[in-house]
């Protein structure tokens, strides 16, 4: 099996490399079959992993070692469990979608096999990030996608918005990686290993470390947590470190289904639940997640509302559910996180390759309001994009449902400080949720086709390496909840790759209330959501979009002239990119100008270099003036000494 | 030959440098070209069995040569090398290697000279690195000097005669301190040059630190350390590509190998009472240079200022006294010579194609340079940090030694993560993306065989560190745990 863990991501590395560097020799076609195979083996390999977990063989071991220093061996190795299997699954479904995808969607563009390239180095470094068993694999791969991701938000490149999104993105990802290192840093100082294994074993023994902070003596094990957490933030896209994945939005749109949607903003989460033997053991940083993440989750999806560009809106749905998965990671429901994390790969990437399959035949228009009436000419597009908003809005008995559901009923047993907040954020989340997604189905496919001439010309349904994809991901966003739901609630689905303590298993409360009558746990389920909020605020959110885009149009504007301050904000996405850019980028350049011109060029090298060689120089040429060259000064100089020599002698 | 290996590595390329002088004569450059980049790559190969018939389980010098030299002062030709020295010595001839390479095509006024110069400051280098008596180091780190002084004042830029003699005089104003400091050693030793006895000299601290500050200004400068850095961008924006390789991945880094060699070991107990100050100036250089480097108009500031930066991280990992943190400044001395070496040349591609180095001239070269925009971003990822180059390697252990000695320190070294990305990534995109807006830009031609061979070099050596750093580690672990240990003894 070993073989078979290493095979998955270098056939990715392998296809990334032919693409890339031999791009021009194998061709257009040549680049994208020989990366799609790749990937389509990685897929294969990925299942047979997966199934082999599911025998119960776990896998933990080293490959090489990276480096040893300071008696610490810095391993690049396996973890090869119920966690990881299930993530090699996902990401690797997703990314033969997204690579059959391609072929239509960038078919035009000249830079084709480098586009291709991208994604499979992309699924290469996704993999090794979750396929690790130590935290220095991890932050390679962290980085790594990291650095894919801004080649490819940047790869139209003489785009300057595109060139402007990518840098943004990169820096403020850095920010959450400045948290992630020192973390990394933290667990060696702690546990003097960065093995995931050795450190988890010990973590209960560390429980007594404190260390010394601004805010008084803090478990150690908290300040690593939420320093761990900083790194997610950046990755996920929670708030504040959000503002850079609606900017992402400029690259092509596979890429944001892939990695803007799907599989590396997800890297956060799966992180923290990788982490949760330490995340257990601080109901401080639970708490702080679950008040990032809800606060994420609500604002958002609000934010949503008022998106005109069919992209954004899905951005801005993809950071509302981050926003869940982080607030069900915060209520210990690590399991239920993941679960969303697997069902929202499906139907997001679902969104995203539905909404690019629009954008392809509207001649890349994004903006909703020239779109309209699509429903007759895309019905492919439409149907799978009406499956995916019905599991996004969380209608029974599509993925989203389940998952999502429990995460609100999760949020509802913690009882950690914040979970009250939290559980009202993610059920207000969940009419607006609702309102959006159907929002943008009305005003893309309801209604009068609003395009010009231009557009009209050779509007068409999408190809099949487009549609085909589609209806691919349609399917799990369908079965995929209840196919899952059953094992991962009754909590053996994750086996021993999560770990909860009894006092924070809000999930097994969940269970236990569902367990009851005969209809099965997943009738029980879909019995329990009619009695609960999330299921009617889901309606009345589609319905309220029912209202306001297909009987009555001239409702939103009303609303939007009535709330008009709420409106400006929401689009002004509450002025924090305004004022991040004014402090963080301008403050800097400011900054780096005054220490430039007055510091460095003033004081240190005017000041004090050429200051000191004006004093020399001045100096010697006052010196200067006393080498006259007339004998007679020479002799009176000589004169004058002689004298003071005399007189000295006599005088002492 | 291994007897003499080390002298044949210095005189070799001193002596076959006056050789190619020969050559000097207006159609005899390609003779000297050719010459040239035999003999570097001569030179690489035998510096590749110091790597080879190193014994990485001793910290005892390796590969010594010891003979008389001037017998009144007791001042011996001695040389060796260990953990510390031997990678810097295989990174000096590799250099080299690229820096002929770099100048094949592009030097064409005085060929056969500039490559002299630049095989002959290859051997002086060698020595710097390789000498075990303090007269014989001092006389090379000198002389050293002299081949830079002409290199920049011949083939530089037009503001060449201040940036060279600011150079010396900075430089030759901390390495008079340090003459100081050898001969008082001398005198307190009973008359010995021998480095190796001067580390077994027990000093109090008053003298310690006296002799401290003495080496200190000589090795500050030469890394530079602020506030003793601002002849450093000068010298790299007037001196030619080759120049500015040599100086930002060689020179520097003698600073910090006599830190090393000298500082530490000689005078432990200043070190230690000393090191908060240090540790001061390593994060002022790591963070306020991070910003004026943002600044910066001109590409090769801009990367003079980023290598001060990243040269903090040397600093910081010495003076924080832990095995990672040092080995982690070691790892970072290597990689900084590959990617600012690298960092540079990518700025020379591009001035030898328009005489600019303003970033303000480009924009949107990616366009019309696609396999030059591959190593531009590459190395400039490198620059960064990015996991998987050899400019992680150091950062990354430095941050994780400096966590255990404070998490405080750490913190703020970690700040080069956003910073550093912050200049090198705002640099790439104003270059290398976005429309074209000069017309000359337009005209612009992708890499010559040349230009993608040395770059090809070094971006294999960036990425095989990134990936497997292990080896190199190896080599350097005896010698630096004999060193840490010998500083935690006290010598008061």
């Amino acid at each position: 099996m070993t073989t078979i863990y290493l095979l998955t991501p270098l056939l990715c590395l392998f296809g990334a490399i032919v693409a890339g560097f031999l791009g021009h020799i194998v061709g257009r076609k040549g680049a994208h079959w020989m990366t799609i195979l790749m990937v389509l083996g990685a897929f294969i390999l990925s299942v047979l992993v997966y199934k082999d977990v599911q025998a119960g063989n776990i896998y933990n071991g080293a490959l090489y070692t990276w480096g040893l220093s300071g008696g610490v061996s810095f391993d690049v190795g396996f973890l090869i469990d119920e966690l990881s299997a299930t993530m090699m699954v996902v990401v690797t479904f997703v990314s033969l979608m997204v690579h059959i995808y391609t072929i239509g969607y960038m078919h035009e563009d000249p830079a084709y096999q480098r586009f291709f390239a991208f994604i499979s180095l992309f699924t290469f470094a996704m993999l090794m990030l979750v396929m690790s068993n130590n935290f220095l694999q991890l932050f390679f791969g962290w980085e790594a996608v990291g650095l894919v991701s801004y080649l490819l938000i940047g790869f139209w490149h003489t785009k300057e918005t595109a060139v402007f999104a990518n840098m943004k993105a990169f820096l403020v990802n850095r920010v959450g990686d400045f948290g992630f290192l020192l973390g990394i840093a933290g667990v060696l100082y702690l546990f003097g290993s960065l093995d995931y294994a050795t450190v988890f074993a010990q973590a209960p023994n560390a429980q007594g470390a404190l260390a010394q902070t601004p805010f008084g003596e803090v478990k150690w094990l908290t300040v690593i947590c939420l320093l761990l957490f900083v790194g997610a933030m950046g990755k996920s896209a929670q708030v504040p470190l959000h503002v850079w994945l609606p900017d992402s939005m400029e690259g092509p749109t596979p890429i944001s289904a892939l990695i803007h949607a799907a599989t590396m903003v997800t890297a956060g989460i799966f992180m923290v639940a990788r982490m949760s033997p330490l995340y257990e053991l601080s109901e401080v940083a639970l708490s702080a997640i679950l008040i990032i993440g809800a606060t994420t989750a609500i604002f958002m999806a609000l934010i949503g509302l008022v998106q005109n560009d069919i992209k954004r809106v899905v951005a801005y749905s993809t950071l509302s559910q981050l926003g869940y998965m982080t607030v069900a990671l915060g209520a210990s429901a690590y399991e239920i996180a993941i679960f969303h994390l697997g069902t929202h790969a499906f139907f997001k990437a679902l969104l995203f390759l539905g909404a690019g399959s629009v954008i392809i035949a509207m001649h890349h228009e994004q903006d909703m309001r020239k779109m309209g009436g699509l429903k007759a000419i895309m019905p492919i597009t439409y149907i799978t994009m009406f499956i995916g908003s019905l599991a996004l809005a969380g209608i029974p008995p599509f993925a989203g449902f389940f998952s999502k559901d429990m995460i609100i009923e999760s949020v509802h047993a913690s009882d950690l400080f914040g979970a009250t907040y939290a559980y009202y954020a993610v059920l207000l989340g969940v009419f607006v949720t609702a309102f959006y997604s159907f929002r943008l189905m009305f005003m893309t496919f309801h209604g009068k086709n609003r395009a010009d001439e231009h557009m009209q010309h050779g509007l068409k349904e999408s190809p099949g390496v487009v549609t085909w994809p589609l209806i691919l991901l349609a399917i799990p966003s369908v079965i995929a909840g209840w196919l899952f739901f059953e094992p991962v609630l009754k909590g053996n689905y994750f086996g021993s790759s999560i770990t909860v303590l009894a006092q924070h298993d809000t999930v097994a409360q969940v269970a236990e209330v569902l367990h009851g009558s005969g209809m099965g746990l997943i009738g029980n389920t879909v019995l329990h959501a009619f009695v609960t909020p999330p299921f009617w605020l889901a309606l009345a959110g589609i319905g309220f979009a029912v209202y306001c885009y297909l009987i009555n149009p001239s409702v939103p504007a009303k609303i939007a002239q009535r709330f008009a301050p709420i409106t400006r904000m929401l689009e002004n996405k509450y002025w924090v990119d305004n004022v991040f850019q004014k402090i963080f980028a301008d403050g800097s350049v400011s900054l780096g100008k005054g220490l430039s011109r007055y510091i460095d060029s003033g004081l240190i090298d005017g000041g004090i270099v050429n200051g000191s060689a004006r004093v020399i120089g001045g100096l010697s040429t006052w010196l200067r003036q006393w080498q006259s060259g007339f004998v007679y000064h020479y002799a009176f100089a000589m004169i004058i000494g002689l004298v003071a020599l005399i007189g000295w002698a006599i005088w002492a | 030959m291994s007897a003499y290996l080390l002298s044949i590595l210095i005189w070799l390329p001193i002596i076959g440098g006056a050789g190619i002088l020969l050559f000097s004569k207006q159609g005899q450059e390609g003779a000297a070209r050719t010459a040239s980049l035999m003999l570097s790559l001569v030179m690489f190969v035998l510096s590749l069995r110091l790597w080879t018939g190193f014994d990485k389980q001793t910290a005892a010098m390796q590969f010594e040569e010891k003979a008389q030299w001037i017998k009144a002062f007791n001042i011996n030709y001695h040389l060796g090398v260990d953990g510390i020295s031997m990678p810097l010595i295989v990174l000096t001839t590799l250099l080299t290697v690229i820096v002929v390479i770099a100048g094949w095509e592009v030097i064409k006024t005085r060929v056969a000279q500039y490559f002299a110069a630049f095989l002959m400051m290859e051997g002086v280098m060698i020595g710097v690195f390789a000498a075990q008596d303090a007269m014989l180091f001092y006389l090379f780190w000198e002389v050293m000097l002299i081949p830079m002084f002409l290199i920049i004042g011949i083939w530089g830029g037009p503001n060449r005669i201040y940036a060279t003699i600011k150079f010396f005089l900075y430089t030759l104003l901390g390495s008079l301190l340090m003459l100081v400091a050898l001969l008082y050693l001398y005198n307190k030793s009973g008359g010995s040059f021998a480095i190796s006895d001067y580390h077994a000299l027990a000093m109090p601290m008053g003298v310690q630190k006296w002799i401290f500050l003495a080496f200190f200004m000589a090795f500050a400068v030469k890394v530079p350390m602020v506030p003793v850095h601002t002849w450093l961008p000068d010298a790299h924006v007037e001196a030619p590509t080759g120049g500015s390789v040599i100086l930002a991945a060689i020179m520097l880094k003698m600073g910090g190998y006599g830190f090393l060699r000298f500082n530490l070991p000689i005078t432990p107990d200043a070190s230690h009472a000393l090191a908060g100050y240090v540790i001061a100036l390593s994060l002022i250089a790591v963070i306020y240079i991070a910003y004026v480097a943002l600044v910066q108009g001109d590409m090769k500031k801009l990367i003079a200022y980023s290598s001060i930066s990243h040269m903090g991280f040397v600093t910081l990992g010495f003076f924080v006294f832990n095995q990672t943190a040092l080995e982690g400044a070691m790892v970072q001395m290597i990689s900084h010579g590959f990617i600012s070496g690298a960092m540079f040349l990518v700025v020379g591609v591009l001035y030898d194609r328009l005489h600019s180095r303003d970033i303000a001239t480009y924009g949107g070269v990616a366009t019309v340079m696609p396999k030059f925009a591959f190593f531009a971003v590459l190395f400039a990822m490198a620059n960064a940090g990015l996991p998987g180059t050899s400019g992680f390697v150091g950062e990354f252990l430095v941050i994780l030694g400096a966590f255990q000695f404070n998490a405080w320190v750490a913190t703020l070294a970690a700040l080069t993560l956003v910073l550093g990305a912050a200049y090198t990534l705002w640099m790439v995109k104003r270059v290398m993306f976005g429309p074209i807006k000069n017309e000359d830009v337009k005209t612009l031609v992708d890499l010559s065989s040349h230009e993608m061979l040395f770059m090809s070099i070094l971006a294999v050596f960036t990425i095989a560190v990134g990936v497997w750093p292990n080896p190199l580690l190896d080599v350097m672990r005896t010698t630096l745990e004999n060193l840490l240990s010998h500083v935690a003894v006290s010598k008061l």
